[in-house]
């Protein structure tokens, strides 16, 4: 197990187990309750696995109503609930708690209607990312964002993370392309924001409930924007002796008012693993590699291509390739998109990091890196969404050896710290779960994180919903409401008035 | 006695919201105050002034990124963008010539708190999709601040994007960093003259769902048509990029609509001309007439109006491939049960009286009400920010 500590578990709440087990028998009935160790196993963590724990019990609702009861029952006596998606959080955004219910939305894996005209799409939160492009690509639509887990991972926990993907530059986030939600609250209220309209009315709660965590409410349904298929997308692989210089191009792809649909970096021991793994023909002999996709109509992608070629070379690239079918395209992204498992396969264990840094400090952050794994005994590959600065180090490491899990954590929290250091965030698109909690005070003040934490107190007064995630210290409601001002005259003199 | 204040920093606007919760005196808050006829009217005994926070604090065209403070008028930005090439993509609405008789005048911290867009909300959504971070003094007397200076960013709740459109009832935001993007190399409008409002509302969504790109799409009927320079019912189409991707998807889309088709185009200069005046609603600047602002699903606008047509004299135009939907009352009555009633027929959005005498915007309700559960959450929320009510109470629903 990590290092990382969760609330200490209320025992008063555990010791009622079996009476809690048989009020949500009463809400969902048959098999949408488990409670049998070694059938809650599958539930005990997602992808940030070196975190494990069962959790009092898991439910798994079918109907709104169902889950609106849940969460009552739940607030009424005081028990904590975890919602879980398809468990691919990065950051143990799904962790259970050992004295909460562990709610899975799972169930809800349908689409309940594809609008074209209006070109949105409804569907329940449990319906897999690529599950929407299925649905709709054999009529030439898709859904924009494309986390790497878009296989698996569930709209309803792209809402929660506020997914991103290669293309989010051009295409923008989740939060860019959700047009409208249902969603219960703690207390048991179904909610309705937004809808098939471009703007949704009064305050902005899809841009509250987009990358929540989970903290907020439990999405019941989902009102996503698709796009048309762009007519064409063509890639150019291009190889730099040095980091610097493969950012001074991505600058200056940029400073030409060029913004590519995906625009992905890979550092050598990237390049290397992806390569041993897939063998997409990445040159060996380069510092950097840089795919560069443009998507659109035929005409404007051939156009720029030729702009990139030409900048490329200005900026001294010793490999310059561009794909002439969809099948060389698709080979140029074949390394990237398996560097995961590529590093994988080098390394028994490996922690993917997530942090975003303004993309000019690349090269400062990669020699720190190199200086840090030195430091920690470790070695890291590097995956970099260039267009906007968003950063995947992969740590490897080995957890049969004594230390080595502690030792990686280490190193990935000094470089999310050396990630806000030179300006950037700690966390890009995994989510700060419980990964990076306790680093939450690198980037904000007491006051920032208590006004944070006051919007959960709107949502959720009792702080029964997801607890122990994103917030290093918790504050209980009544403490973080009381006003500390001091009564007084006009305290600025100086102030201008009319 | 009432006072006008207008710091000069983040400091002295925190020491004047200080004062004010300490003496529990609600604030107007304005800066260059053209939508202070938007919403309710604020009762409050003081006027807080933040257009003296002002400035370009960084501005770095090759990482995209803007910070600037709030107060700094929006047409400063845009011109120092405008040298490098790039803009604020959403094309933020200017509400002064409908509002407050005057064009250009409108603030970074204004367009933040009414969430504008443009036409081009279609492709490149409003404010919200481009915020990235901000510093704000809450009305709680706090200085906090949330998000970053990075595109990609989910460290913590994204409060940037929830202060968009909170017409400063929250906090008051006193730096701001955006997402900028370049500017495209060319433009061009296709017209589709005599269209009729279903046939355009029908010519627009099959535009939206081709490959062309199409970053605007509107309705322009003949009676409004006339005084933007085109004659007769015009649905309009525009395409912007690097110059031959324009006349590519130009030509596609005049392959789309058939050689029936009456098809026109303007150019660079014109295009830009019109869009602007539909982004700022020119149609409807002139007289006193009430207007609304409907959001509904992009199909159902056109189907909004004709509803309306059957039983009250009204003028309408619509944006964003129909969604948007501009309505002028021809008498002086808003007509809001009408309209709002029409507007659920149509599907569900949201109706907001735009213009409108401040005692009409006193007992109609400006914003579209909400959802009992909603209203309560809102509510909870502004009591999280500003607990004692002090930061224009009531602008955007009575009581709180």
């Amino acid at each position: 197990m990590g290092s990382i500590a969760m609330p200490k578990p209320d025992d008063a709440v555990i010791a009622r187990r079996q009476e809690i087990v048989k009020a949500l028998r009463a809400i969902v009935p048959g098999e949408g309750v488990i409670d049998a160790e070694e059938e809650m196993r599958v539930y005990e963590t997602d992808a940030l696995t070196a975190y494990r724990q069962l959790p009092l019990v898991v439910v798994l609702p079918d109907t709104v109503e169902q889950v609106a009861a849940v969460l009552r029952y739940c607030h009424e006596n005081e028990v904590k609930v975890v919602p879980r998606g398809a468990g691919t959080s990065l950051s143990g955004g799904a962790l259970p708690a050992a004295d909460g219910v562990l709610l899975s939305m799972m169930k809800f894996n349908r689409v309940l209607e594809i609008d074209y005209p209006n070109r949105a799409v409804v569907v329940q939160p449990g319906v897999t990312n690529l599950g929407i492009t299925r649905a709709v690509e054999g009529d030439g639509f898709y859904y924009a964002p494309d986390p790497s887990s878009q296989i698996a991972c569930s709209i309803g926990g792209n809402i929660a993370e506020n997914s991103g993907g290669v293309h989010s530059l051009k295409y923008g986030l989740t939060t860019n392309n959700v047009l409208g939600l249902e969603m219960v609250l703690m207390t048991g209220e179904v909610i309705r924001i937004g809808g098939k309209h471009l703007d949704s009315e009064g305050y902005d709660f899809l841009a509250l409930m987009t990358g929540s965590e989970g903290l907020l409410g439990v999405v019941t349904e989902v009102t996503v924007r698709i796009l048309q298929k762009p007519e064409t997308a063509r890639a150019a692989l291009i190889g730099f002796p040095s980091s610097e210089e493969c950012g001074q191009c991505v600058a200056d792809i940029i400073g030409a008012g060029i913004i590519p649909g995906g625009m992905e970096m890979m550092d050598k021991p990237a390049i290397h693993a992806a390569e041993d793994f897939v063998h997409a023909g990445y040159p060996r002999d380069v510092e950097a590699l840089l795919i560069v996709e443009l998507d659109g109509p035929e005409a404007e992608v051939d156009f720029l291509l030729s702009r990139i070629e030409e900048i490329a070379r200005a900026n001294k690239a010793s490999t310059i390739r561009v794909s002439h079918s969809e099948e060389e395209r698709m080979t140029y992204w074949a390394g990237r998109k398996a560097a995961f498992p590529a590093v994988g396969r080098i390394s028994p264990d490996y922690l993917c990091m997530d942090g975003t840094i303004p993309r000019k400090a690349l090269p400062r952050v990669l020699a720190g890196m190199r200086e840090l794994g030195q430091k920690h005994g470790l070695r890291v590959a590097n995956v970099f969404h260039a267009g906007d600065g968003n950063l995947h180090p992969l740590i490897l490491y080995d957890a049969n050896n004594p230390g080595e899990l502690a030792a990686a954590e280490a190193f990935g929290a000094d470089i999310l710290l050396l990630c806000v250091e030179v300006g950037g965030v700690l966390t890009g698109e995994h989510g700060v779960g419980i990964e990076k909690r306790d680093l939450m005070g690198a980037m904000f003040t007491e006051d920032d994180l208590k006004q944070q934490q006051r919007v959960k107190c709107a949502f959720d007064e009792k702080q029964l919903l997801n607890p122990g995630k994103v917030f290093p210290v918790l504050h209980r409601c009544a403490e973080l409401g009381r006003m500390h001002v001091s009564k007084g005259k006009l305290p600025f003199p100086d102030i201008p008035r009319f | 006695m009432a006072e006008t204040l207008k710091p000069r920093d983040a400091r002295e606007l925190l020491d004047a919201v200080k004062w004010a919760i300490a003496g529990d005196e609600p604030l107007e808050v304005i800066s260059a105050g053209t939508k202070r006829d938007f919403g309710r009217p604020v009762q409050a005994g003081h006027v807080l002034d933040l257009s003296g926070i002002a400035g370009i604090v960084d501005y770095e065209p090759a990482e995209l990124i803007l910070t600037v403070k709030a107060g700094t008028p929006l047409a400063e930005v845009e011109a120092a963008l405008d040298e490098r090439g790039q803009e604020l993509a959403f094309e933020p609405m200017d509400y002064g010539p409908l509002l407050a008789g005057e064009a250009g005048r409108g603030t970074i911290g204004g367009m933040v708190g009414a969430n504008l867009a443009g036409p081009k909300r279609l492709k490149h959504g409003a404010a919200r999709d481009h915020i990235l971070g901000l510093e704000a003094v809450s009305g709680r007397g706090e200085i906090f601040k949330a998000g970053g200076r990075v595109v990609k960013n989910v460290t913590g709740y994204d409060l940037p994007r929830a202060l968009c459109g909170s017409w400063g009832t929250l906090a008051l935001a006193t730096e701001v960093t955006f997402k900028v993007l370049p500017k495209a190399e060319s433009e061009a409008t296709l017209i589709i003259a005599g269209l009729a409002p279903q046939e355009a509302t029908e010519a627009m969504t099959r535009a939206m769902g081709s490959s062309a790109e199409v970053s605007s799409a509107a309705f322009l009927p003949g009676g409004l048509a006339a005084g933007q320079g085109l004659s007769g019912d015009a649905t309009l189409l525009r395409l912007e990029g690097f110059g031959p991707s324009v006349d590519y998807r130009f030509e596609s889309l005049v392959r789309l609509f058939g050689k029936d088709a009456k098809i026109e185009r303007l150019d660079q200069a014109a295009s830009k001309a019109l869009w602007k005046a539909l982004r700022d609603c020119m149609p409807f600047a002139e007289g006193a007439g009430p207007v609304w602002r409907c959001s509904v699903a992009p199909t159902a606008g056109a189907g909004l109006v004709a509803d309306l047509s059957r039983s009250l004299a009204v003028d309408a135009f619509q944006d964003w491939s129909g969604g948007l939907v501009w309505l002028r009352m021809t008498g002086s009555d808003p007509q809001a049960e009408a309209v709002r009633a029409a507007v659920k027929r149509a599907g569900g959005g949201h109706a907001t009286l735009v213009r409108a005498d401040s005692s009409l915007r006193n007992t109609i309700p400006p914003f579209e009400p909400q959802s009992e559960a909603l209203a309560a959450l809102s509510q909870r929320l502004k009591a999280q920010f500003d607990p004692s009510g002090i930061l224009n109470p009531g602008r955007m629903v009575a009581g709180h």
